[in-house]
């Protein structure tokens, strides 16, 4: 036996490392030295808002929902209207281009246009994408409501594609072999595959563009943003501290009804 | 089709009358509330300017084409500023949600109260978006990367955390306990039992968050927070859209690059 020449037991960091792992580490310290010094701290600002952050803390403590509770209620209630339609618009418009965004179900040149408009409307954030319509058709709700159908579409799209790329292949075959049209293969061994995942995803989204029309009034796209901005911008921050409480006790909610639903269909 | 005649022939259905009318029900009901809710969102809405948009749109487009090159010099320092933002953002934030993720996990939590805090931490930090984190410590720190980077710490402490921590809870016990068998300290269990297990899928994690952090970073500007964001904001107030175009190509060669090598790293690690 060779145990005695084996070495001892040493945990992961003390053992030998190949020396590009060294190389990487290094890399890392000079990217993160670079980092750190183009991040400008002026001081005496940071101390002014030290000062500022202490009296914005009280101020969070102390929500007040009563002094602009008309513009609290009507921008929360706009903000899960939107939410509303946008999910089930998205998801609904989301259906062809995520069979399109699926090879084993469509032609290569239809797969890969799919493909490319998702991956490009994924790219752009929900704001840049909301800037872009206000610009188009002028502030409100439905610059907003616009925004978050093409956000749900590029999500939905690309989710619901990848799980179609996923169904079992036997079925496929063996609803082809019956000599079914395009349309019944997709109605009797795709749909009955992907329907759990497919709710999944869409009550998720639900809950994600919820989080996202709260930000949309901040350029002027409709919700609760605007609210929040606001009052941040008068230093009102009472009442963003009862926004803020409002939209993280929403945002639980539905958290939690999502996670039921998910876990109900899968 | 060889299929038999019969007076009382049985068709199949995928699904039962019963299952059909609650589906149909739900759907009504699912519909129904979306109608109503699309009449009262879109009650103030001025259907002029919607009908105008798609001309608007295309003077935008027109006025987008052909990007203004000249102006990509001024970008290159907003667009590093962003990649900075984002990569202290995901570091500062994988500091805190270490800790964060040790008290949530119940198999590390010191005590249920640390569990509820650090629960209550991850909740808050995720259910509030990074742009309205930024809009508030922009009034802190003022304007600049600053308050960006701290921004995106607040909001991806939370991300982190609670996949740490679920990563943590499903942690195999009996290694834990063997460890534990030789008389190890709390720490010392963490370091020897907890951090094997979880590495991988901890560094996975880091990596994702990083990649959407890089996308939430081009538009922390917009609120003041540095980054491309506020060349995007100043340039369309100024309705220069030659170079808005050119700063949304920017935008999206970068968060594809980093989706790229997110990816990549990712897949390296597993």
């Amino acid at each position: 036996m060779t145990r005695a020449s084996q070495p001892a037991w040493r945990p992961a960091w003390q053992r030998r490392r190949p020396w590009w792992q060294w190389l990487v580490a290094a890399a890392a310290i000079t990217y993160l030295f670079f980092a750190l010094s183009a991040i400008e701290i002026d001081v005496a600002r940071v101390q002014r808002g030290a000062e500022r952050s202490m009296r914005l803390l009280s101020q969070f403590l102390q929500p007040d929902f009563a002094s602009r509770w008309t513009a609290i209620r009507t921008g929360i209630l706009e903000s899960l209207l939107m939410t509303v339609v946008a999910t089930v618009v998205g998801v609904v418009l989301a259906i062809p281009i995520a069979l399109g965004a699926a090879a084993n179900l469509t032609h290569p040149i239809i797969f890969n246009a799919c493909r490319a408009v998702l991956t490009v409307l994924r790219s752009f954030p929900e704001v840049v994408i909301a800037i872009i319509f206000v610009v188009m058709m002028g502030f409100g709700a439905f610059a907003g409501l616009l925004t978050l159908i093409v956000a749900t579409i590029a999500f939905i799209g690309k989710l619901l594609g990848e799980a179609i790329e996923e169904v079992e292949p036997a079925q496929i075959e063996a609803i082809r072999a019956t000599g079914a049209t395009w349309w019944q293969l997709v109605r009797y061994a795709v749909v009955p595959q992907i329907m759990p995942r497919f709710i999944g995803v869409s009550v998720y989204r639900f809950d994600i563009n919820f989080r996202e029309s709260t930000i949309l009034g901040i350029v002027g796209a409709g919700g609760i943003g605007a609210t929040l901005s606001t009052s941040v911008q008068r230093y009102d921050f009472d009442t963003s501290a009862a926004v803020l409480i409002l939209i993280i006790g929403i945002v639980l909610v539905l958290e939690y009804v999502s996670g039921w639903v998910r876990a109900r269909v899968q | 089709m060889p299929l038999i005649e019969s007076q009382e022939s049985v068709s199949w259905t995928p699904s039962s009358f019963r299952q059909r009318l609650v589906r149909s029900l739900l759907l009504v009901v699912l519909l129904l509330v979306t109608a109503v809710s699309w009449v009262i969102v879109t009650q103030d809405t001025h259907w002029e300017f919607v009908r105008d948009a798609m001309y608007q749109g295309g003077r935008l487009v027109a006025r987008m084409f052909p990007p203004d090159f000249a102006y990509f010099p001024r970008l290159v320092q907003p667009l590093i500023d962003t990649i900075h933002i984002a990569t202290l953002g995901t570091l500062g934030a994988t500091l805190i949600a270490i800790p964060v993720a040790l008290g949530a996990a119940r198999n590390t939590t010191p005590h249920r109260l640390v569990r509820a805090l650090a629960l209550f931490i991850i909740v808050a930090s995720r259910s509030v978006h990074s742009l309205i984190w930024a809009l508030v410590l922009v009034f802190v720190f003022g304007p600049g990367t600053f308050a960006g980077v701290v921004a995106l710490t607040l909001r991806s402490v939370g991300f982190i955390g609670k996949l740490l921590y679920e990563a943590v809870e499903e942690v195999d016990r009996a290694s834990i306990e063997a460890v534990e068998a030789t008389g190890a300290s709390r720490l010392q269990r963490i370091v020897y039992a907890i951090v094997p297990q979880t590495l991988p899928q901890f560094a996975g994690t880091v990596l994702f968050r990083w990649d959407i952090n890089i996308r939430e970073s081009t538009f922390l500007g917009l609120v003041g927070a540095g980054g491309i964001g506020m060349l995007l904001n100043v340039n369309i107030n100024s309705l220069a859209f030659a170079r808005v175009s050119l700063i949304l190509v920017s935008i999206l060669v970068l968060v594809l690059a980093a989706e790229w090598a997110s990816q990549r790293a990712r897949s390296a690690i597993r």
